[in-house]
């Protein structure tokens, strides 16, 4: 392809993607068009089937059923060395006995590209690893092999990319460098990206779309800001940063819901619930509560949801304060307020009032249990009074 | 006692290192030897007589490029049918295969002499004539043991996912063997051969028993110290010696010019 030539990306899609590991069904009846050239980024606990959906779009696995479109084309039986997708590996398996230019070239060499030489020197730039390039990967840093296998997968101008957790060995900082040089080839060469992580704020950060997996299916899917305020499942609260939630029974429908819980009520926009019935989990972010003082509860305006509670813990982070509020019925609930407010903050043992708009509040279905989505071992932690 | 402390683990390297390679030097000084009488056993006076004329005796040669020819063709087809079983063992599931795993160790267990003595039974039932064909029938028998176990293990110790990367570029089924399995595999194939060829080049009693007539080089020492080993012998087995060397020397020295190169890049 030459080079400035805008070339035709069309978009990727999954029908009733299926594969079954005898009892396990790693991956269930998966159905998703992922539109060209967007950054999509697939999330979900580990075992929840994500390499498992990649190896199918790749090629590497069957699938027990579904198919695999690109466009209009079905390839679902294409092998994996004729599809036009490449993959960056969760450990990178860089070929270790080839130099990193080897290692670049390794796709062009196999179909038969001419000017092999120039795009590897091209490719070797854009990832910054040009003086490198006669070194073996066993003599670079974990943050070089990364980038490595980034040039050598997208060297091939894929129509899709796949990106098994690429970021998961790299320390913090590196993350976030990674993580900022992958969006940037990303917006360079306007292929489409998958990208498989657990990191929460990784896959909301880059992402145009984000898709939140469990057990083998899609909880929810949309534009990153659109699933963090407005999870529709408990496990997408839980699992997508930290959510307070409190069950109750609705007592009026409308255009505002109410819920009734522990003798108070909430209200929230019908908008933002999707409880099918009378029982209804209430919602609300963590920072998206006001922390008050008993005696100054009439500085909250009179429409937010309110809780009343003592502070058990103050800790502050720097950018923010996070305390943790217990409130008569024995729940904790914790509130991040920005470290701007002027004067005192509430200490541990104060009566506080916790007020928040109806418009952050959001209504789940309770039927999956209100610890879905949390790690299993905070949640042993939590409940064992020793601890 | 510090010192004692400091010095203790050297002096027994020392020490094991002459324990190794005694024997060695006192086969390459021998061959320095002009004997008195017939056996080459006592220091007499330095002479290059036998490396001069190292085929002056008659059938040391003769017996020696026996020996490398059978070595060679034997290491060969172990080799290649040694390479192709571990692949099988390693990469398919077929009926058998976990008895074929455990048979395949079975010409490693059995002593040598037992094995000789058997197959020279095989082969007079079978009217089969003795000679260098038998001899390589029986080495190639025995060495492919050691070539699937020493091809199995670099096989298992590779990660697969490099040979799912090359099918994620492009690579045929072909391709993936010819650049990615194959270069990956090949050290162990290369260890495998070079103790292929020295097992056949060294043995005795197998080759003993299922000769004939044929003088390998082992057997023609076998035969020469009950009159006297001439000193040509030690040249040869210094030279031997040299050559397993040099080769190792060689590849060392290949791995530090690369290394080499690489920091002054
Ligand atoms: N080859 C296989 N044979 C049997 N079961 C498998 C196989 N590969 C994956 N599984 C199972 O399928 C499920 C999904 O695995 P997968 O590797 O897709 O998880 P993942 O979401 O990528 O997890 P992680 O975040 O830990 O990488 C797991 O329960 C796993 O045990
Ligand atoms: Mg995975």
């Amino acid at each position: 392809m030459p080079e400035g030539v805008s070339r035709i990306v069309e978009d990727l899609r999954l029908a009733n993607l299926t594969k079954q590991f005898g009892e396990t069904k790693a991956v269930d009846n998966l159905s998703i068009t992922i539109p060209a050239g967007s950054f999509f980024a697939l999330l979900g606990a580990s075992g929840c089937g994500k390499t498992t959906t990649l190896r199918m779009v790749a090629g590497l696995e069957d699938p027990s059923a579904g198919q695999v479109f690109i466009g209009d084309k079905d390839i679902t039986e294409l092998r994996a060395f004729q599809r036009p997708v490449n993959t960056v590996f969760q450990s990178y398996a860089l070929f270790p006995h080839l130099d990193i230019y080897e290692n670049v070239a390794f796709g062009l060499r196999r179909r038969g590209v001419k000017d092999v030489d120039a795009q590897v020197g091209r490719m070797l730039e854009l990832v910054e690893l040009a003086s490198l390039a006669r070194r073996k990967p066993s003599q670079l840093s974990g943050g070089q092999q990364q980038r490595v296998a980034v040039a050598r997968a997208l060297i091939n101008k894929p129509d899709v990319l796949l990106l098994d957790e690429p970021l998961g060995a790299l320390d913090l900082k590196l993350r976030r460098q990674m993580q900022i040089e992958l969006k940037r080839i990303q917006s360079e060469v306007g292929t489409t990206f998958v990208h498989v992580t657990h990191d929460q704020e990784e896959a909301m950060t880059m992402a145009d779309t984000v898709a939140v997996m469990n057990a083998g299916r899609i909880e929810q899917l949309g534009h990153p800001a659109d699933v963090y305020e407005t999870p529709h499942t408990i496990f997408v609260a839980n699992f997508l940063g930290q959510s307070n939630l409190i069950a109750g029974k609705k007592v009026t429908s409308g255009e505002i819901v109410e819920v009734a819980a522990f003798g108070l009520g909430f209200k929230m926009p019908a908008s933002r619930n999707v409880a099918p019935g009378m029982n209804i989990v209430v919602g609300v972010r963590p920072e998206k509560i006001t922390v008050l003082d008993l005696h100054d509860e009439d500085k909250l305006p009179a429409a937010h949801n309110r809780i009343f509670g003592v502070v058990t813990d103050v800790s502050y982070t720097g950018v923010s304060t996070q305390y943790l509020v217990e409130t008569p019925w024995g729940q904790t609930i914790i509130a991040f307020e920005q470290n701007s407010i002027v004067g005192d903050r509430c200490a541990v043992g104060d009566q506080v009032v916790l007020g928040w708009a109806p418009e952050h509040t959001f209504g789940l279905d309770p039927a999956e249990g209100l610890t879905s989505g949390l790690d299993k071992a905070v949640v042993e932690l939590e409940s064992d009074p020793e601890a | 006692m510090r010192w004692i402390r400091q010095n203790v683990i050297g002096a027994i390297a020392i020490l094991v290192l002459l324990y190794l390679f005694l024997p060695i030097a006192v086969v390459i000084i021998f061959s320095f030897n002009n004997p008195v009488g017939k056996y080459n056993l006592s220091w007499n006076e330095f002479s290059l007589d036998a490396w001069s004329q190292i085929c002056g005796v008659p059938g040391v040669c003769s017996s020696f490029v026996t020996s490398i020819q059978i070595g060679l063709i034997t290491t060969t087809f172990a080799t290649i049918l040694g390479t192709l079983i571990a692949f099988a063992l390693v990469r398919y599931r077929f009926r058998g295969r976990s008895s074929t795993n455990l048979l395949i160790f079975m010409p490693m267990a059995t002593p040598e002499i037992v094995m000789g003595s058997s197959l020279l039974a095989l082969f007079l039932n079978l009217s089969f004539p003795l000679g260098a064909v038998t001899i390589m029938i029986a080495h190639i028998m025995f060495i492919i043991s050691f070539v699937v176990v020493a091809v199995k293990a670099r096989l298992q110790g590779m990660d697969p996912r490099l040979e799912e990367a090359a099918r994620d570029l492009y690579a045929s089924p072909y391709a993936t063997f010819r650049y990615v399995t194959f270069p990956l595999v090949l050290p162990g194939i290369i260890g495998a051969a070079l103790l292929g060829f020295s097992l056949s080049f060294d043995d005795f009693i197998i080759s003993f028993f299922n000769a004939g007539t044929l003088v390998t080089f082992p057997i023609y020492i076998w035969g020469a110290a009950q009159r006297g080993i001439p000193p040509q012998v030690n040249a040869l087995a210094s030279l031997v010696f040299m050559s397993a060397l040099l080769i190792v020397l060689s590849a060392q020295l290949v791995a530090w010019r690369k290394r080499r190169s690489l920091a002054t890049r």
